[in-house]
């Protein structure tokens, strides 16, 4: 493990039924936003969720994810449920599926932060108002509230990351968190994950298969292939210089990039 | 007969809801010609779908017409869809793929659309390798194939119905980023080469501008813009145009984070 990293998964390899992940290593550092790039099925997704516990019943996992000192792999539940929300948050696909629907975004964004930081109900309040304005949730005090259905879909993962950032975590891990939203929406989620990332000194881990997604904010690329990484290098390298035939091809399917096929219609 | 389009609506509107009703779409006259790929693009919630629904005669148009080839769209009931020479593609082919029959039955499906409106017979297995899956694959179910494979199961049947018309709904918005251009190209060919003319929606420009003659660009129920697609691309005209194509993230390796419009651009959009 590198010394300034915050989270360093080493040699994690997760297998349910059979393996899907084989040796990855990776580390986040503080105000860096490390992208983890691949298609579906390639393992990105399990490895993120490795990180809070989250893997389905039957997972075997081996390897080591280090917060600071503490070892996550095999961990019990009071030692995830200490790390979880309050040193590392996460962010989903689909903020509607990450809120709860039946409870106000108050509700929502105080609960934890009373339990995990042991605040009032007002100071509570009082920060769950900076947190909505941070992320420019409209009107703040009112948001408060009203139920996540009162929200559009950007409005809305703009609430779960406020609630991710509730209690200061050091790691965010964001999995496709911009894939629901539509394109105008997008940009300023990105805007917002990188602003994040540099004033708070979060560690981003950015799991998409987008990437023009990972070209706007990404400091570092991972590329992943069947539970491997394939290849690895800092944003503007990969793009401009892809070494592994895999990420090379990726950047042929797609408009835009410098290696774009010529449409063959 | 030959020098109308495949599809024209005139001034459709679509609205939903009693008394304080939704209208999805506001006005919107379309053409698609023989042979030609019309992509239809826009965000969620803009009428795109509607619109798709309505000119296939699976949504009720509150006013204006729909013509194919012509003639006036009849309702669609599940039994006349047969004989109508219109087929849809959707987003999610699990859902369109019954996942208890065979696939190869469910393109001999199409095929009977096909000769029942009198054309000839043709086989299963052929349009399976026309989209590039063994033919051999016919007596196997829909499971045993990955999401990009089975999305060309169900345009293999959705072709194999030889429609003048297909109108396809997200038809690659669940698939990798790798296979979806191949599958995008490969819909276009084949329906040019049936001399069908295709209305393909999307909320995806970067996508669309590989493959489509001409793209539409809808927002809140209207065609705000419209135009060859290089043309759209190069010279957006309308503001939203605009927005889109910018806030349109390029896989560079710049690090530069597209521009989000202002809710007051979003306003003066409308």
């Amino acid at each position: 493990m590198s010394r300034d990293a915050v989270l360093s998964i080493s040699e994690l390899h997760i297998s349910i039924g059979r393996p899907l992940v084989t040796g990855i290593s990776l580390d986040l550092y503080p105000g860096r936003v490390t992208g983890l790039a691949g298609e579906s099925g390639s393992g990105k997704t399990l490895t993120s969720m490795a990180v809070l516990g989250l893997l389905p019943r039957g997972a075997r996992v081996t390897g080591s994810i280090r917060c600071g000192d503490t070892e996550l792999v095999g961990a019990d539940r009071r030692t995830l449920s200490a790390v979880r929300g309050r040193r590392v948050a996460m962010v989903f696909q689909d903020p509607s599926a990450s809120l709860h629907p039946q409870l106000s975004v108050g509700v929502q964004l105080t609960d934890h932060v009373r339990r995990h930081l042991g605040l009032s109900r007002r100071a509570a309040r009082q920060r769950a108002v900076e947190l909505l304005e941070r992320v420019q949730v409209p009107e703040p005090e009112a948001a408060l509230a009203r139920y996540p259905h009162q929200f559009s879909g950007g409005q809305r993962q703009r609430i779960a990351i406020a609630i991710a950032l509730a209690c200061d975590p050091e790691v965010l891990l964001a999995d496709e968190p911009t894939t629901a939203l539509d394109v105008t929406v997008q940009a300023g989620i990105l805007q917002l994950l990188h602003q994040l990332a540099e004033e708070r000194q979060l560690a981003v881990l950015l799991v998409t298969h987008d990437l023009g997604v990972m070209s706007a904010i990404a400091d570092e690329v991972a590329v992943m292939r069947a539970g491997v990484i394939v290849e690895r290098a800092p944003r503007a390298a990969l793009f401009s210089a892809p070494q592994h035939p895999y990420t090379r091809q990726l950047l042929a399917a797609l408009p835009g990039s410098r290696l774009e096929e010529e449409p063959d219609v | 007969m030959s020098e109308s389009p495949v599809l024209e609506s005139r001034d459709v509107t679509v609205s939903y809801g009693g008394r304080r009703p939704v209208h999805a779409v506001r006005g919107v006259s379309i053409r698609v010609e023989r042979g030609e790929t019309v992509a239809l693009v826009g965000e969620s919630g803009c009428g795109k779908s509607s619109l798709a629904r309505a000119v296939v005669g699976m949504e009720r148009i509150g006013s204006g017409t729909v013509l194919f080839d012509g003639e006036p769209v009849p309702p669609l009931g599940l039994r006349t869809r047969k004989n109508t020479g219109i087929q849809m593609v959707f987003q999610d082919p699990n859902t369109s793929l019954n996942p208890r029959r065979r696939v190869g039955d469910q393109i001999e499906d199409g095929i009977a659309a096909a000769t029942a409106r009198g054309l000839a017979g043709s086989s299963a297995g052929d349009w399976l390798e026309r989209v590039g899956l063994p033919a051999a694959s016919v007596s196997r179910y829909p499971h045993e194939f990955s999401g990009g494979q089975k999305q060309r199961i169900a345009i293999a049947r959705a072709i194999a119905a030889r429609p003048r018309l297909l109108v396809a709904d997200e038809p690659i918005s669940a698939l990798d980023a790798s296979t979806q251009s191949s599958v995008a190209a490969l819909m276009k060919d084949l329906t040019r080469e049936l001399g069908a003319g295709m209305l393909f929606i999307s909320h995806d420009l970067a996508v669309v501008r590989r493959f489509a003659d001409r793209t539409l660009v809808m927002l809140a129920g209207e065609i705000v813009e419209s135009g060859e697609t290089a043309r759209l691309w190069a010279e957006p005209q309308h503001p939203y145009t605009r927005a889109l194509l910018a806030a349109i993230p390029e896989p560079d390796g710049s690090g530069r984070i597209p521009a989000s419009p202002s809710a007051e651009e979003r306003r003066s959009w409308l």
